[in-house]
């Protein structure tokens, strides 16, 4: 009981500070730390969706790269065809608004994440980690080969895409927007996990056949949640590549899929604001050691050592205490 | 009156080797089966069969008028196998009431209603399952059956390792199930209290059903040849 107090507490404590760090850079003049603030959200978004599948579910996916690159390349796409005026295909056209791009990236994160999860989900342990790979490499080299979108030089987006109300060229504006994208993950993550589909998934991960004697259908709440997991990823996809205004092959490559699963492990396996906590780590390292070492994932690997050895709850586990269900 | 649940000929094989050999049952609603027999005789392979845990060579397994010989384990339960398993089995990592929810469909059983059939489930709501003593995980074990809301509870051992007064306890309730007009198949050792409960009895040896009867009729000849160790 009182564990579940201090995690509440201290989740609003991680809310509260990814607020405040870049409403102090506003206010002191620091816009490169409010785009820091924001590349920690969207990373954050990316990990809650993996958080699904493999917090929740117990699906180790080291393929989530692939939903995060087919959001951010139906972002990169709509938009290069919205600037230059030309059909997508089949006489569609492009577009710059986000709620747009939004919808499309999930829904095609979601329908490939259901393809994906049908054949994979057959499979467990060892297996599905390298099939999710599998598919991952897939994407990563078919975009690799995709000369209409840059191949390997990947796709600039000249302006960033609208959304109604916001001044997205504006660093603060556009993090708000994501800030209240990644509040609205984490309440889904928390109402999931609540409702009977996020016990069913947790029964399943500790013992399949038990949950089947009780009515739960195995496959069909995997599959389910890998898909929900799936789109989730892809609409941060879709965010990162306007927040960079770049998206490229890069954002499928298997190195991506690692430090989502990085995020969750450091900030805590299935803890509600485990990939927020992860998210800033990371970014923190990223930008403290990057520009002053070009091995900084060394120092990030000890870290992560660290936890993994000596605190396997990751951070929030370090401080909130063991999960009644871990 | 058709059965709610019938078995026909059901042969199972683990590997090469014979567990069932033509098992046959039939189970009306409303009716408690006590299915009895000593130690390996294929009581719990039995329960595992119907509840579409193991594969069947022969046979067929009809409930509730489908023949679900081949179904998996969760369209079985979906359709109304409500399996307290033998050993409790909750889920360890999770807390009541998620091992509660987690098996909910909808009816007359409710979480709130379970907390009323076992008080001691609603205060230990948030505990995770296994820092529950024996008794409470199989209340919880009977609860998450009743989340089902089967129409036939199986019991595999339900009183099996428990200390007397939680036995009794758990009879007590097994006794109350049957009052509100649950059907039941129970599998147990406990003579005195399948007497009092069952409504048929069905004992099995070397994976047949060598005997069917009123519990009434179990006399010390039918004990001492198919029970008594």
């Amino acid at each position: 009981m009182a564990e579940m107090r201090r995690e509440y507490i201290l989740n609003a404590v991680i809310v509260a500070a990814l607020f405040a760090v870049p409403l102090w850079a506003l206010m002191a003049g620091e816009p490169f730390i409010i785009t820091l603030a924001t590349r920690v959200a969207l990373l954050a978004l990316a990990a809650v969706g993996l958080n699904i599948a493999l917090g929740l579910g117990g699906m180790v996916s080291f393929g989530h790269a692939l939903y995060f690159g087919i959001g951010g390349y139906a972002a990169g796409i709509l938009a290069h065809h919205a600037f230059s005026g030309t059909p997508v295909a089949f006489g569609i056209p492009g577009t710059n608004q986000m709620l747009v791009i939004w919808a499309v990236a999930m829904g095609l994160s979601g329908l490939v994440a259901l393809a994906v999860g049908a054949l994979s989900l057959r499979t467990s342990g060892i297996f599905f980690i390298m099939i999710t790979l599998a598919f991952a490499q897939m994407g990563f080299f078919f975009t690799l080969s995709w000369p209409a979108y840059g191949g390997e030089d990947g796709l600039p987006i000249f302006v960033r895409n609208q959304f109604p109300g916001v001044n997205t060229m504006l660093p603060w504006e556009l993090f708000l927007l994501s800030f209240a994208v990644l509040l609205a993950a984490l309440g889904l993550f928390a109402v999931l996990r609540a409702a009977r589909f996020g016990a069913a998934l947790m029964a399943i991960r500790q013992n399949p056949d038990r949950a089947a004697a009780v009515g739960i259908s195995p496959f069909g709440v995997k599959l389910t949640a890998f898909v929900i997991s799936g789109m989730l990823t892809g609409l941060a996809g879709a965010m990162m590549a306007d927040l960079t205004r770049f998206t490229s092959p890069a954002m499928m490559a298997w190195t991506m899929s690692g430090e989502l699963i990085v995020i969750i492990l450091l900030g805590g396996v299935g803890r509600l604001c485990g990939p927020v906590v992860g998210a800033a780590i990371l970014v923190g390292f990223e930008t403290l050691f990057g520009g002053w070492t070009e091995h900084w994932q060394l120092w990030l690997g000890l870290v992560l050592l660290g936890a993994v050895l000596f605190a396997r709850g990751g951070v929030i586990g370090l401080l909130a205490g063991r999960e009644g269900h871990g | 009156m058709s059965a709610l649940l019938k078995l026909e000929g059901v042969q199972v094989f683990y590997g090469a080797s014979q567990a069932l050999f033509g098992v046959d049952l039939e189970l009306a609603e409303g009716e408690v089966l006590a299915l009895m027999g000593r130690n390996g005789m294929g009581k719990t392979t039995t329960i595992h069969t119907l509840c579409r845990m193991l594969p069947m060579r022969y046979g067929k397994v009809w409930f509730a008028g489908h023949d679900i010989s081949a179904w998996p384990s969760h369209r079985a339960a979906r359709l109304g196998i409500g399996l307290v398993p033998e050993g409790r089995r909750c889920f360890p990592n999770l807390t009541v009431t998620e091992n509660l929810i987690a098996a909910a469909r909808p009816g007359y059983w409710t979480l709130q209603r379970v907390h009323e059939f076992f008080p001691r489930l609603g205060e230990r709501a948030d505990q995770s399952a296994r820092t529950l003593s024996g008794g409470e995980q199989q209340m919880l074990a009977i609860g998450r059956a009743l989340m089902t809301n089967p129409r036939l509870l199986v019991l595999d051992e339900a009183t099996e390792g428990l200390a007397p007064t939680i036995r009794r306890e758990i009879w007590e309730a097994i006794g109350a199930l049957k009052r509100e007009g649950h059907s039941i198949l129970l599998v147990d050792k406990a003579l005195a209290e399948i007497k009092t409960l069952a409504d048929r009895c069905a004992i099995l040896t070397r994976g047949e059903v060598v005997w069917t009867g009123a519990p009434g009729d179990l006399d010390a000849v039918v004990e001492a040849r198919h029970l008594g160790v």
